[in-house]
């Protein structure tokens, strides 16, 4: 049984149809990274995951058990078991950094605050944040509000990571501290699917490599043989593209 | 209670009200020309003027918009007789609500000077235009396309609530006809309904009209819901 | 003429007269202050009764935008008397007070709907869906993240549309209320030249109007930079 899986997955913005019938398995402590062109659909498979867009058709499965995304209760559920980092990091501004990490735990899911904080100021230390508790995001660099979104996330203690193009909006030189950071994380085990365009961090971290075009995947495997040896003409094309630079 | 609603009476009425519509519309026309005018002068002392200037109709921006234009009104048609001129009610209206509209238009008008960038008018000159054609081709465009909604908003104000301030001194406009009419059948309810319908209706289509001129002339997306 | 106003001007700022001018100032206020803010708390919930979703909730959203674009669109004065003719058809003896405060109301409503939405609206679709993906309820979303950012754009245009208010209540002085420009005709009635009762009264709303708009325009300065917002919010725990 798969930690997660997803299948044939479709979903449609009015007569625009963004996800054709995507397949995906995940299992425990699982990497898997999604890549492919823009408007492949990759931040859409995470977004349907997450009941943020809703899905028109398909399954998705977490530990054997179907998710009803109509179902108010079931939606709930799926989230209390994976968390989200966005590209825009998305943290919520009228808060400081210790409060965006701790209000979903104290007030969603009603731990009690001193075992929240304690473990929060555990996180933002380990992201390399450990002196910026309250200092407010628009105090801090895109790097730093990522390393937070990410400590944010942590601190739901989720089963299932989402990434999605976590680097895309930093500047280069602060790319290298997030993907440290991710690094980490897949080295303790957690299962994570990745969208991401960061092709050499991919192919250092990520156990199997799911390249997208269209709303369908076009072909999956180990990342030496996605980036070396793609099978289809597709994913040849983008590969070349990707690598030429 | 009662009362027995009679529509069709007040719909018979609707000749004397349009009429009082377009006293409303000539008002409102009259009242954003000549208030755009002193707009310009006042915007154009405030930018460019010397402190002197630019006090003086700082102060008269101040005043006319911190005080209500029906008192405005009022010290025109109940003060100036004093001083032995009389004028008639609609005269007083149109007076005080230029000089009030001035106040507001100094304001959106000077929002347009302060909008027209220096760079643009050194772009045009390296083109080799003269002031008079760099104003005329850049900067005038400019800053019309910026303060055209703010004006044509201001424009379906006035409409409709500056002229029918009008009505408290005898002025004839539209809710100046609904008192005349209704204090004659005596169904004031209805009027008043009817009436503010017939308000809803014209400054839904000046706003329209305005949008779609703003969208032609300005490519300028004007804002009505 | 102008001897004649001089000679009046004794009996004019007489102590009863001052007196009554005084009142009346606080009645324009009080008008001003007790519609303006039942509107904004009634055009609060009318906004968040539109913002729900589900079918259940159309017919709301409808008659409050059908409310907002009307009002909008029809003038004070007009609003004044539709209310004076609808209380007094059911209710005789009411109150000029209430009456005006009832049209101020219901006016405001529709003024300040607008500026309310626009502020909910202004905080960031992301950071909505941050919280929607960690499971916080709509309530508190609203709570939590949209209302402690939504003030500082709701706040500035909200308090200038009621100092703004304070002239059109001379208005109300049509249906009979005694404010400042009610006083200010009984006075002219009288026999007090229009110059010298009018231009006092209009000196008077100057005095009111003036200091609270720049009380406003000192709000939206402090409201505009972030470091201020902060410490006006850590007051407030999240």
């Amino acid at each position: 049984m798969h930690h997660l899986e997803v299948k044939d997955l479709t979903s449609a913005y009015g007569q625009l149809s963004v996800l054709k019938g995507v397949n995906l398995r995940l299992s425990k402590g699982e990497v898997v990274a999604l890549i492919g062109p823009s408007g492949s659909g990759k931040s859409t498979v995470l977004r349907v995951l997450m009941g943020l867009t809703p899905p028109t058709g398909g399954q998705v499965l977490i530990d054997g058990a179907p998710v009803n995304y109509r179902k108010a209760a079931s939606v709930r559920a799926a989230r209390d078991r994976m968390a989200i980092v966005f590209q825009q990091y998305n943290l919520f501004q009228n808060m400081d950094v210790l409060r965006n990490v701790t209000i979903a735990p104290v007030k969603i899911k009603r731990r009690p605050r001193r075992e929240v904080e304690a473990e929060a100021e555990r996180l933002l230390a380990k992201v390399g944040l450990a002196e910026k508790h309250h200092a407010y995001p628009d105090e801090l660099s895109g790097g730093q509000q990522q390393r937070v979104a990410i400590a944010r996330a942590l601190a739901l203690k989720p089963e299932i990571l989402l990434l999605d193009e976590v680097t895309s909006a930093l500047d280069p030189e602060l790319v290298n501290e997030v993907l440290d950071t991710i690094r980490g994380l897949a080295a303790e085990g957690m299962t994570m699917l990745i969208v991401s365009h960061e092709m050499a961090f991919v192919r250092e971290v990520a156990s199997k490599v799911v390249m997208m075009d269209k709303g369908l995947v076009v072909e999956e495997g180990p990342p030496k043989r996605i980036f070396d040896n793609p099978q289809t003409d597709r994913a040849r094309e983008f590969v070349g593209k990707i690598l030429r630079h | 209670m009662n009362y027995t609603f009679q529509f069709g009476v007040a719909l018979q009425q609707l000749p004397g009200l349009l009429q009082g519509a377009i006293v409303t519309f000539e008002l409102g026309l009259l009242t954003f020309w000549g208030g755009a005018l002193i707009g310009l002068l006042g915007a154009s002392l405030k930018t460019f003027g010397g402190p002197v200037l630019r006090r003086f109709a700082g102060a008269y921006v101040i005043f006319f918009t911190n005080t209500p234009a029906l008192i405005q009104i009022y010290f025109l048609y109940y003060g100036l007789p004093d001083f032995g001129i009389r004028w008639d009610s609609f005269t007083c209206t149109l007076i005080g609500l230029t000089l009030n509209a001035g106040a507001y238009l100094t304001e959106i008008m000077r929002a347009g000077f302060i909008s027209a960038h220096r760079h643009e008018m050194e772009a045009a000159e390296t083109l080799g235009m003269s002031l008079w054609q760099q104003i005329r081709f850049v900067i005038v465009p400019h800053i019309a396309k910026t303060i055209y909604p703010a004006l044509a908003n201001f424009f379906v104000v006035i409409l409709v609530m500056g002229t029918s301030v009008g009505a408290v001194v005898g002025v004839n406009e539209l809710t100046g006809q609904a008192i005349n009419i209704s204090t004659e059948n005596y169904r004031w309810i209805e009027m008043f309904v009817v009436v503010a319908g017939i308000y809803v209706v014209l400054t839904l289509i000046a706003s329209l009209s305005l949008a779609l001129v703003g969208r032609w002339a300005f490519r300028v997306r004007v804002k009505i819901f | 003429m102008l001897i004649e106003i001089l000679h009046q001007i004794p009996r004019f700022f007489s102590g009863g007269h001052l007196r009554l001018l005084f009142q009346a100032m606080g009645m324009t206020l009080a008008l001003t202050a007790i519609g303006c803010v039942t509107g904004f708390l009634i055009a609060f919930l009318l906004v968040l009764l539109r913002r729900m979703p589900g079918i259940w909730a159309l017919p709301f959203r409808l008659v409050s935008i059908l409310y907002v674009e009307v009002f909008r669109r029809i003038p004070f004065l007009v609003v004044t008397y539709l209310v004076l003719f609808f209380i007094q058809a059911f209710v005789s003896d009411a109150s000029l007070f209430t009456i005006a405060v009832v049209a101020i109301c219901i006016y405001a409503v529709a003024y300040t709907a607008e500026i309310i939405r626009g502020g909910l609206e202004s905080v960031a679709r992301q950071q909505i869906e941050a919280a929607t993906a960690m499971n916080f309820s709509r309530w508190q979303t609203l709570m939590r993240v949209i209302l402690p950012q939504a003030w500082a754009v709701i706040l500035p245009p909200a308090v200038a549309f009621m100092v703004g208010f304070i002239k059109d209540t001379a208005l109300v002085s049509q249906v009979g209320v005694f404010e400042l420009t009610f006083r200010g005709k009984e006075l002219n009635n009288e026999g007090f030249s229009g110059v010298l009762v009018f231009g006092t009264i209009a000196l008077l709303y100057f005095a009111m109007s003036y200091p609270l708009s720049r009380c406003g325009g000192w709000l939206e300065r402090r409201l505009a930079s972030p470091r201020s917002q902060r410490s006006h919010q850590r007051l407030r725990p999240t």
